[in-house]
């Protein structure tokens, strides 16, 4: 453990990890009891665009996905809104669009580059410290504004038009929501990849949501099992030699089952 | 009686107002006041309008002409919100696996009230417990809501809507899919809250038997207002006779 800490690309790794896993299943109980769970994998597909423009044009492709994930989210939900899509269609649209745009993109970059697969399967290995601080400060921006907007994102969450017609501003706080996911979705993609990024965001809040009794507990559990499933994944790929990004999804999964069978095991007994 | 007195005890005032979805228009030329003190039933069959009308009130849909005034002010400016509550419809689609208690549910309410951000943690207990104990729901307030049966989180509803002791309060068909016996308990309870705590309030209904029994003004809506007054007049009106004669709408309550 002690030489797993020793390692300045492990710390960096551990360091974002963790804070990119406490936004990912902060947002992720929301996106799920919103039914909005596919948003997290919808997105992904889209910041592969941005991540495949930031490399033809030498930008951080960091950067460049964020710009693309905001502005799809912002997309999705105006096309939700104005032209009467079901959710999941607006987000099929924008998704596959975004992806096609992507090849195009790293076509005309030349080919697809190792960094290119780095961003797709995940690499939180090589993640550089100007990007462990971004991660850092993007995390606790989402974490800050969860908690100052707690009880009314649940409100609205749990009873939108209700909400509404108590005039809370949900309009605007939909966008905050809404931006505040394309972020997460970018942060997580840095550690599990384009691929699995929308794992990081259901599976440790769909845990937590198998276990809680009241909506902070939901929180706090999908917290807890998200940081677990980073931290031992990092461990496991460090001395197995697996892949980290396959082995927290695999690990959150694992939580996941343990979680479900859990509460069968309680109402059957 | 003197029209300002009149005024004075007016709550909501909508003045020709009109609202199409697109082409399809659902509502034309809609004038009427609700006083306070009232206990009204917006009937009508449908499609007719009812709660396009009641939204609108809300401000949660905006009149393609026409204004709507609360505590004489126009919606659109209207911010006092804790003086208003509401039980929509689909209150009542509860997601079963939602991680909410009772009581951070009626909690919601309390964010209507400006002052919320101010509030101590001892005058939020107070307030919930107050609600609940309103709607005979003082037992369950650690239970999580999926864990109720219909009729019981829709007393949970009322008590959030009306956590802030708010002037009027609006139903819309409250006890759809509730048997007979929790409806007679349920709208009991309203007229506790109309007569004891003054509390106004509007509720669509189908239910002719809710409106014999209880209501004091009926509106009765074909996308035109076509009655509003006493319920006791309503009984004589056209209106009601072309109710009953077209009454496949309209379901008898049992007593």
């Amino acid at each position: 453990m002690e030489a797993f800490l020793n390692y300045g690309f492990l710390q960096r790794a551990l360091f974002a990890g963790i804070f990119v896993a406490v936004a990912c299943a902060l947002l992720g109980v929301f996106l799920i009891l919103r039914r909005d769970a596919m948003i997290g994998h919808g997105l992904a597909h889209i910041t592969f665009a941005g991540v495949a423009l930031g490399l033809l044009l030498n930008v951080i492709p960091l950067a460049m996905a964020l710009g693309i994930a905001v502005l799809a989210a912002l997309g999705i939900m105006k096309l939700k809104e104005k032209a009467g899509l079901h959710g999941d269609t607006a987000i099929a649209i924008f998704s596959s669009t975004g992806f096609a745009l992507g090849i195009i993109l790293a076509t005309l970059a030349g080919s697809f580059s190792v960094d290119l697969f780095g961003y797709l399967f995940g690499d939180i290995l090589t993640i550089q410290e100007s990007e462990v601080w971004l991660s850092i400060g993007l995390a606790a921006v989402v974490v800050f504004t969860v908690v100052l907007y707690y009880r009314k994102f649940m409100y609205m969450t749990f009873d939108l038009e209700s909400a509404k017609a108590s005039g809370i501003k949900v309009g605007y706080l939909d966008v905050i929501l809404t931006v505040l996911t394309a972020v997460t979705i970018v942060l997580g993609m840095k550690v599990v990849g384009i691929l699995m990024v929308s794992a990081l965001v259901v599976i440790p809040a769909a845990a937590g949501l198998q276990l809680a009794s009241n909506f902070k507990q939901a929180i706090i559990l999908s917290s807890i099992i998200a940081v677990i499933s980073v931290l031992l994944g990092l461990l496991f790929a460090f001395y197995l030699d697996l892949p980290a990004s396959g082995t927290i999804v695999i690990l959150s999964f694992l939580f996941f089952c343990f979680c479900f069978l859990l509460k069968r095991g309680k109402k059957f007994f | 009686m003197h029209s300002s007195a009149v005024e004075s005890k007016t709550l909501i005032a909508l003045n020709n107002v009109s609202f199409s979805y697109g082409s399809v228009r659902v509502l034309k030329d809609i004038t009427f006041f609700i006083r306070k003190g009232d206990f009204l039933a917006i009937i009508g069959p449908n499609g007719a309008g009812k709660t396009t009308l009641i939204k609108i009130i809300l401000g949660l849909l905006k009149p393609s002409h026409g204004e709507v005034l609360i505590l004489g002010k126009r919606v659109e400016t209207f911010s006092d919100w804790k003086k208003i509550g509401y039980v929509s419809q689909k209150a009542t689609h509860v997601d079963p696996l939602f991680p909410v208690s009772v009581r951070d549910v009626v909690a919601m309410g309390l964010l209507s009230n400006k002052k919320f951000p101010n509030l101590t943690k001892r005058e939020k207990v107070l307030s919930i417990e107050r609600a609940l104990k309103q709607v005979g729901m003082e037992n369950f307030k650690n239970w999580r809501i999926g864990r109720l049966s219909g009729g019981q989180q829709q007393r949970i509803f009322i008590a959030r809507a009306i956590v802030n002791q708010p002037q009027i309060l609006f139903l819309d068909e409250p006890t759809t899919g509730v048997d007979a016996e929790t409806q007679d308990h349920f709208y009991d309870m309203l007229d506790t809250l109309n007569s004891s705590e003054r509390i106004t309030i509007v509720l669509i209904t189908h239910d002719i038997g809710i409106v014999n029994k209880h209501v004091t003004q009926v509106a009765c809506l074909n996308q035109q207002l076509v009655y509003h007054g006493t319920h006791a007049e309503f009984c004589h009106s056209d209106a009601f006779k072309a109710m009953l004669a077209g009454g496949h709408h309209l379901v008898s309550h049992r007593h």
